[in-house]
């Protein structure tokens, strides 16, 4: 210290010591703006670098674009007149090609658009050629034609055809005339065989909420089990008491009759996997009551929701695979209790003996009561006859799987399905509503992520999630596209791509790694640097400004 | 342990608000909220199925399951009890390589499992106590403390770990067991301990994986959906017995499934899957019940037998009355006495077959006394010696109690990667001689990834104690891979010591079907030994454990000290100097002081 006072005393002989002290100021101050300076230009952003969270790029405009949805669904019709039908002026026109466009409006903030383009040819030879999947042919015939009875205006097949009873029509129509005649009734036929604006709005469901839909389609789309890539069937026949009668059902073989080739016809939609069950000593969850007149034990509806909680416990998860299970549950009540007849909500016995939950699965009681010989010792061997089973299990799984009961106009005609269990038509219009379903699910899966990621700045966006969240979009698009083409088997397909994608992206739990990490936490373990660091800094920069403003003041008083 | 939690009610409750339709199609509008259920319509073929019922399919009988328990006074007072429930699939698994999916007995979530994963061979063991083998003599089937786990896979697999990985977790939901801690750090592949029990001669070892878990605890949420596996439950036969507040009241529980291959009759023309669920206690009933040697099923399980399950071809309990029949009363009496050669030893078991209706009258109360027990042939157990938290020293103590014969046996040893084994150090004396194994295989571990595995092939000369010595270093964790409580030690699984033992008397070597159940788990080659594996206690070892607040504290010291040195830092670079004047020495000072009293001029 000595020796720094005797330095100054040497130094301030010369310059004066005003001079030099105004010049050590300065340097001073010079050396905190440097400082600042450096933090500010080095520190932060070093500091920012390395703090981040990495996040990828995810094409968000292109979802907002997704988020508003604009679906045009496109059918090709084909019209074919048979002989008769026309006159041969209005042959002349031919071919002629008229789009015919109908506007849905489905919500105020999410417009919709159909659009059925109804292309027409001349009466084609290719009377049986093969129409490609989500395309309608409808063959007009003359109205004296004898091929359908009397009062059946419309026929439709098993197939993707129809046949038309044709109006009237005046010779000296033109052409233009002649079809908009027809384009009621094709209209009509489009509604039945392909998709009804009520079953877009019910697949639409879960997107947006409405009043405006018919309460009939909204049960049609609970009771459906949601689009998921796959299903698993299992079928169990629930013995609760084995000790007087042992039961054997040749399900193997039902399964490949009854079952497999509606799974065949399905495959385009999701995998399928069958398997059965027995499982012994499983009560319902409710006592069914004892009704003298006639002397059976009867469940009422009302009590049918408490059966299934009991039974579930033993059913078991599916171990091997995550999609959505559907249970098919053979019940054969005990000789204590039978036989037993499910009633429904007007006190009827249900023919079938069978009920269903929506999305879960059906329950069908099988009693065996006049099965016991007279002579018969416990426990009684009894076959079970699967045509009957099966006939309902059939109906359920239809009615699981969203192939709707189409309430057709009066005069149509519906050709049964057939071995299949399925018609042609059916089969479109399930992938007309499942394919609108999946771009639904898919769009608001894939929105509501990049909402979520949009507010929380903490979470990680990996590469694998972007590549998942892009190829989710692009799949949408091209699902989009192609339902606006018509093809409907490609736009399927894009969408369950999309709907895969946008699950895995959503559900990917590399998300979660920092997303509750607090900042109050991270700057708690900050303070003990920040703040030592800055404060001095802060100060020494609030000293300069103060400084720097009151020189400004004297030398303005000065020139005043 | 794990819990799994399944809501049933939960998806009726929220998905949806159910209605009903009627056949015509009209809303049934009011109380809308209360139909979860619907009628099925549908077209019913009112046909009777009378008309086929005498054409049953041969198939359907071919399944098979058999029950029964064994009980056994052991020398020390306690009463050991044994559970076998055995379940044969018949199905040609081996053939058709399509999904089989229709089950009659066989649980379904097992069956998923074994296509899913191309299971070969399962065997899952879940324990609670140690079985001590020299008080208690050899169990049926013998199991380590906590969990363990062996699987087969077809050869077939080309992702075997990823295969194995899945497979862990599935079972861990099945069992509700956290079999999902299995990973590659403490599963290892035995070359030559665990061959197949079952059909097939599979020797690469390269489809085998083998973990233990020794901390796992199992209670009753493990033993539930254990139960469920059996095709009667918990509801009728034997497993009415099998109530968990007394099974869990016990020196030893011990719960097994046991997967594999076998041959539905002796020449082998048609093959089945076995499934056996084992499930074995020791109850002390010496102390509760005042010293008083005697015991009775409601005793013990606090129920009692009312009929045997419907759907079993036999149902069977054995007594062993081996030790002094004459001073046994058993009450009821059971004309039916039934010789057995188990782990090489003759012994005499009344049976009570509980398919015949005249075993029913009050069972079963009985005293008895016991005299002194055959000592166990192989015996094993394990410590370790040392001081300090750097290293250690394993020893596995191995005893011969044949007076005569010698025999080898096979040690398996699978440590962690953070006990540094060091391999030069292996000595095995036996009789304090240098004893040279035939066969050593060995395979170091890879930090984080796989632990050490041991293998080697000891001869025991008789009547001796064989000491196998190896020293370790203990490892330093990463600060986040400690558990949750990391004083209180880290466990290394039971070495396993697997051997053909001797026998004193001739073995059965013929696979008769009326063999019972717990003579027949583990197919004997010859007459003149056994198969008997032993399991040593898990060990549990002190790591050198950090404080936890260490990085909290490490972040504010270097805060500190870098604040510190910043903070002088900048001071001496912004600090302006000026020039000290220099203050009036003291005496100046003090003579100025008097000056101004006096009113003089002050010094300068």
């Amino acid at each position: 210290m000595i020796k720094c006072t005797n330095l100054f005393f040497i130094s301030h002989v010369s310059p004066g010591p005003c001079c030099l002290l105004q010049a050590e100021k300065q340097r001073g101050r010079y050396a905190a703006l440097a400082i600042a300076a450096v933090v500010i230009v080095v520190g932060i952003p070093l500091w920012w670098k390395t703090t981040e969270t990495y996040r990828a790029w995810l094409p968000f405009s292109e979802i907002s674009e997704l988020d508003s949805l604009q679906l045009q669904l496109s059918v090709d019709i084909e019209v074919v007149f048979s002989r008769g039908t026309l006159t041969p002026e209005q042959q002349k026109k031919f071919p002629l090609s008229h789009v015919n466009e109908k506007e849905h409006q489905v919500d105020v903030s999410i417009p919709e658009l159909l659009t059925s383009p109804s292309t027409e040819a001349d009466l084609s030879l290719h009377m049986l050629s093969e129409s490609s999947c989500g395309s309608v042919v409808v063959y007009v015939i003359p109205e004296t034609a004898a091929l359908l009875p009397e009062d059946v205006k419309v026929y439709v097949g098993q197939r993707r055809t129809a046949l038309l009873r044709s109006p009237p029509f005046k010779s000296s129509w033109s052409l233009k005339e002649v079809l908009s005649n027809l384009d009621v009734k094709v209209e009509q036929v489009v509604s039945t065989m392909s998709f009804s604006h009520q079953d877009i709005v019910a697949a639409l469901s879960n997107r947006v909420r409405m009043a405006k839909v018919t309460k009939e389609s909204m049960a049609d789309s609970m009771r459906a089990i949601k689009s998921s890539p796959g299903y698993e069937i299992t079928f169990s026949l629930l013995n609760p008491d084995p000790r007087s009668h042992s039961l054997h059902w040749d399900i193997e073989g039902a399964v490949q009759s009854c079952i497999q080739p509606l799974l065949n016809k399905l495959a385009p939609i999701a995998n399928f996997s069958v398997d059965s069950q027995i499982l012994y000593y499983v009560v319902l969850g409710v006592n069914p009551r004892f009704d003298n007149s006639v002397s059976a034990y009867t469940l009422s509806a009302d009590s049918l929701s408490h059966v299934i909680n009991p039974v579930e416990a033993r059913l078991g998860s599916n171990a091997a695979s995550s999609n959505p299970v559907l249970n098919f549950l053979l019940y054969v009540p005990d000789s204590h209790h039978s036989p037993l007849f499910i009633r429904d909500h007007s006190k009827r016995e249900v023919p079938s003996n069978a009920f269903h939950s929506p999305r879960w699965g059906g329950i069908m009681v099988y009693n065996v009561n006049e099965m016991y010989g007279p002579e018969a010792e416990p426990p009684v061997d009894i076959n079970i006859n699967m045509a009957k089973v099966m006939g309902v299990f059939l109906a359920q799984l239809r009615l699981m799987l969203g192939v709707q009961h189409t309430h057709p106009p009066t005069g149509f005609v519906l050709q049964s399905p057939g071995s299949a269990g399925l018609a042609d038509w059916e089969l479109d219009r399930l992938l007309w509503s499942r394919s609108v379903e999946n771009i639904a699910t898919a769009s608001t899966t894939i929105t509501s992520l990049a909402q979520l990621l949009d507010q929380i700045g903490n979470i990680v966006i990996n590469d694998n999630i972007a590549q998942q969240v892009s190829s989710a979009v692009t799949s949408l698009q091209s699902a989009v596209a192609e339902l606006e083409a018509g093809n409907l088997a490609f736009a399927l397909q894009y969408s369950r791509e999309a709907i895969l994608a946008s699950e895995r992206a959503f559900f990917d739990p590399s998300l979660l790694h920092l997303l509750y990490f607090p900042d109050d936490q991270k700057f708690a373990i900050y303070i003990p640097l920040f703040l030592p660091m800055c404060v001095p800094i802060v100060l020494s920069l609030l000293k300069i400004v103060s400084e720097a403003k009151k020189r400004r003041a004297d030398k303005q008083a000065k020139s005043d | 342990t794990f819990f799994q939690v399944t809501s049933v009610s939960l998806f009726i409750a929220e998905v949806y608000t159910p209605r009903e339709v009627n056949t015509d199609g009209s809303i049934a509008a009011e109380d809308l909220n209360e139909r979860q259920w619907q009628s099925t319509d549908v077209e019913v073929d009112r046909s009777d199925g009378t008309k086929d019922s005498e054409s049953f399919t041969a198939a359907a009988a071919r399944d098979q399951f058999q029950e029964e328990l064994v009980i056994r006074p052991l020398h020390s007072g306690d009463i050991y009890a044994s559970f076998q429930f055995r379940t044969l699939w018949d199905i040609d698994f081996l053939q058709e390589r399509q999904k089989v999916s229709h089950y009659r007995l066989f649980p379904k979530s097992l069956g998923q499992v074994l296509s899913k994963f191309s299971v070969r061979e399962l065997h899952i063991s879940f324990t609670q106590g140690f079985w001590r083998t020299m008080q208690w003599g050899q169990p049926f089937i013998p199991s380590p403390p906590g969990a363990e786990l062996w699987v087969w896979f077809h050869d077939t697999v080309s992702d075997v770990d990823g295969n194995w990985k899945e497979l862990t977790n599935v079972l861990s939901g099945i069992f509700c067991a956290s079999l999902n801690f299995i990973d590659l750090t403490n599963t290892v592949q035995p070359s030559a301990s665990f061959k197949p029990l079952g059909l097939g001669n599979a020797t690469d070892h390269r489809f085998l994986r083998y973990a233990t878990l020794p901390r796992e605890i199992v209670c009753t949420e493990n033993l539930t959906p254990w139960k469920k596996l059996l095709p009667c439950g918990s509801k009728a036969g034997l497993s009415v017995l099998l109530k968990s507040e007394k099974l869990f009241h016990s020196s030893f529980h011990s719960q097994a499934v046991h997967i594999r291959p076998v041959c539905q009759d002796e020449q082998c023309t048609s093959k089945a899957w076995e499934l056996r669920q084992t499930l074995n206690v020791v109850f002390d009933l010496y102390t509760s019940s005042q010293g008083k040697k005697e015991w009775s099923l409601f005793k013990m399980f606090s129920r009692t037998l009312t009929e045997a399950c419907p759907l079993a071809t036999s149902s069977k309990i054995y007594v062993d009355i081996t030790d002094n029949p004459e001073l046994f009363e058993l009450n009821p009496v059971t004309p039916l006495l039934s010789q057995a050669v188990v782990l090489g030893d003759r012994r005499t078991y009344s049976v009570f077959d509980l398919t015949r209706a005249e075993t029913f009258g009050q069972l079963c109360s009985l005293n008895l006394l016991l005299r002194d027990m055959l000592r166990p042939l192989l015996h094993a157990e394990r410590y370790v010696a040392g001081f300090g938290l750097q290293t250690g020293e394993i020893h596995t103590v191995i005893y011969n109690n044949h007076p005569y014969r010698a025999f080898p046996v096979l040690l398996m040893d699978s440590v962690p990667w953070y006990l540094q084994l060091y391999i030069h150090t292996l000595t095995v004396t036996s009789k304090s001689r240098d004893n040279k194994p035939s066969y050593i295989h060995y395979q170091p571990a890879k930090d984080r990834h796989r632990p050490h595995l041991l293998e080697m092939l000891i001869q025991l000369p008789p009547h001796s104690m064989t000491e196998v010595t190896v020293q370790f270093e203990r490892a330093l964790l990463k600060w986040t891979e400690y558990t949750p409580d990391p004083n209180h030690g880290f466990y290394v699984g039971s070495s396993v010591v697997s051997a053909l033992v001797p026998s004193m008397v001739a073995m059965n070597t013929n696979f008769t079907q009326d063999q019972p159940l717990f003579s027949s788990f583990v197919p004997v080659k010859e007459e003149s030994s056994y198969f008997v594996r032993v399991y040593t206690e898990p060990l549990l070892v002190n790591l050198p454990t950090p404080d936890f607040s260490m990085p909290y504290n490490v972040i504010c010291l270097t805060c500190t000290v870098v604040a510190v040195g910043y903070g002088s830092f900048y001071n001496l670079l912004t600090r302006t100097f000026q020039v000290d004047e220099p203050s009036l020495p003291l005496e100046k000072r003090l003579a100025n002081l008097i000056r101004r009293i006096r009113g003089v001029p002050l010094l300068a």
